[in-house]
């Protein structure tokens, strides 16, 4: 466990991917040491540009848009990973069911992740969200949870059907260990690169889904979260009226979030394929090969 | 030709499931959906409004499986009920309207972000570690990490608000009439622009980094050696061999996008006001119009199924072994 704590931290980009996320934990641990003003008070005059008084200025309403912003961060982590482990729990359950158990385990399994696959998302949560009426942040962590684990299942499977045909997987069926020990023991911990990868990218799914969802109108408009702050500006025609900062301050939140989970996941991704890496030592192998290489050239045609 | 029918099978099942949660959704909240609207409905809706929603949500009086087979009977033709808030227009009349702007919109979406993001994959993985991969390949994670309704509305602010470059709203010049016309079609190009921009930007990150990685996985085979010790051009390494080949899990990919591509395309139209599909669903979603969300979740499913039969197709035009099969 340290160890791989340590590869991930050796890798740049994971190592910056999680300096930024768990800067957002600290703000959201911190909001009412951070926001000076009350996110849901009415602190100012409507529609006030930035200023020393109100950092991101204010909305129609006149509250503090720097305050909403910094509260909003909470909503939107806690909905994230609540969805995201939701989303991993069930997605990699399946996944290896499936492929551990093969047949017509499979055949079930692999059909209904398929299917799920092919409906579409955003329309579906809509019909579930809009049925439930203005929804609280915790039943759009929920639904979003149950509704996304098809994508995860379906990695989860493909790479624990590729383990399973390794020998040490075969010669610990031969010595009859229990099916959970297999799962468990010998499975599990092979295939937490791709269970991190799932969940990390879940965790994004999540917080652009619940934006798009409270900006749609199916959040209850009095939460504070970023996905709230845009649809009240959209309301409030912001965007017309030039009130950009009541738009760009939750795009920006969310843009940033969204880049260091997607950092992260760059990371682990490297980590697990080393195929894939691309920048730094690479760059510099290729160039010093090049050099080499025109080195020789020169060398052979004296 | 089997391998067809069998997707084809498939795509009716997932349609089935679709169907069945609209039927279920309503019968497994407590109270009954059509008095919650006409509750909310302020306006006098007038006699017989209530029956006419009651057959939408498939209420009918007799057991809940005939109930079931009724509901499916309507909605296979092609009945999704009445509107709430603009009683009592069909929603499939509606919907019809709709669906052209939104076919237009992810359409060309699509061809855009699929053929720009392919093309900078296969160079990414080309050059790998030079400049365009430096810079390509991680923008485009980036980028893929960033919500649609955020890239629109910074869309609509930079080039429709504070720069005045393009339309805010509407597909075409309203004053214009629909027509052949290259003044018209001009309109439409116009308008269209911004949203189809914004759209193409949230899409083009997955098919580039998804293309880069199977091309690297292709470049190390041993049929890419044989190619350039036979002295072929880049060029036709580079499209004709490790491109055809590393295409096919990407179409695999785009199969997966269309749900985000859809999904986007709802909240595009809801942020530039374009008439599609999503911006009808917003109406439905402000006014609690249950058909109609039910309805676009119908008319959705029915546009991703079909867009995943022609991949299959591609794919069969792709892989040659599935002809045999």
């Amino acid at each position: 466990m340290k160890n791989l704590l340590k590869t991930f931290l050796r890798n740049r980009k994971a190592a910056i991917g999680l300096s930024i996320v768990l800067a957002y934990v600290i703000i959201a641990i911190a909001a009412p040491l951070i926001a000076q003003y009350d996110p849901l008070g009415r602190v100012g005059r409507p529609h006030q540009a930035p200023s020393a008084d109100h950092w991101l200025g204010t909305t129609r309403m006149g509250r503090d848009v720097f305050s909403q912003l910094i509260y909003g961060t909470r909503n939107s982590l806690m909905v994230g990973l609540l969805a995201g482990f939701i989303v991993t729990a069930i997605g990699t359950t399946i996944g290896i069911t499936a492929a551990y158990f093969g047949g017509k385990v499979d055949d079930v399994l692999n059909f209904l992740t398929n299917v799920v696959l092919v409906l579409p998302q955003l329309p579906l949560l809509l019909v579930l969200a809009a049925f439930l009426g203005q929804v609280s942040p915790l039943a759009i962590a929920l639904i979003i949870g149950v509704t996304s684990w098809a994508w995860g299942a379906r990695v989860t499977r493909a790479q624990a059907l590729s383990l399973k045909t390794r020998d040490y997987i075969q010669a610990s069926e031969m010595i009859g260990e229990p099916a959970w020990r297999m799962i468990l023991v010998e499975m599990l911990p092979n295939l937490m690169s791709i269970i991190g990868f799932n969940f990390i990218g879940s965790v994004i799914f999540t917080i652009i889904t619940q934006a798009t969802l409270e900006f749609l109108g199916l959040g209850s408009p009095l939460t504070l979260s970023w996905g709230a702050m845009l649809y009240n500006a959209q309301n409030a025609s912001a965007i017309i009226v030039g009130a950009w900062w009541e738009i760009l301050a939750p795009c920006g939140a969310i843009v940033i979030i969204g880049i260091g989970l997607s950092l992260m996941n760059f990371g682990v991704d490297e980590i697990a394929n080393p195929r894939m890496r691309s920048l730094g030592q690479l760059a510099k192998a290729l160039k010093l090969e090049r050099r080499l290489n025109r080195q020789r050239m020169q060398e052979a045609k004296q | 030709m089997q391998f067809l029918l069998k997707r084809l099978a498939f795509y009716l099942v997932a349609f089935l499931v679709a169907a069945t949660f609209n039927f279920a959704i309503p019968r497994m909240l407590p109270g009954n959906p059509a008095d919650i609207m006409l509750a909310n409905a302020n306006a006098a809706m007038g006699p017989g409004a209530r029956e006419a929603l009651m057959a939408t949500f498939g209420f009918i009086d007799a057991p809940l499986h005939e109930q079931y087979f009724s509901y499916l009977k309507s909605i296979f033709t092609w009945d999704f009920g009445v509107s709430v808030k603009f009683f009592p227009v069909p929603v499939i009349d509606m919907l019809m309207q709709a669906l052209p702007w939104t076919l237009l919109l992810t359409g060309a979406a699509l061809l855009v972000s699929f053929s720009i993001g392919t093309l900078l994959g296969i160079l990414a993985a080309w050059r790998r570690g030079t400049l365009i991969d430096v810079i390509a390949s991680p923008t485009a994670l980036a980028l893929q990490s960033i919500p649609s309704v955020v890239v629109a509305l910074c869309g609509l602010y930079f080039l429709g608000v504070s720069n005045k470059i393009f339309p805010t709203s509407y597909a075409y010049n309203p004053r214009l009439d629909p027509a052949w016309s290259v003044e018209f079609i001009s309109s439409v190009a116009y308008h269209g622009f911004l949203p189809v921009f914004t759209l193409s930007i949230v899409l083009v990150g997955g098919y580039l980094v998804t293309m880069r990685n199977n091309m690297i996985g292709q470049l190390g085979e041993d049929y890419i050696s044989m190619g350039e010790a036979k002295g072929l051009s880049d060029a036709r390494v580079r499209y004709t061999y490790a491109a055809r080949n590393a295409l096919l899990p990407s179409v695999t990919a785009l199969a997966l996008s269309f749900g985000a591509l859809f999904g986007g395309s709802l909240v595009t139209e809801v942020v530039f006001n374009y008439p599609g599909v999503g911006n009808l669903l917003y109406l439905g979603i402000v006014g609690r119009d249950f058909p109609l969300i039910q309805g676009q979740l119908l008319i959705m499913t029915l546009a991703m199924l079909i867009a995943n039969f022609a991949v299959d197709l591609a794919y069969v035009f792709l892989d040659p072994r599935l002809k045999r099969a």
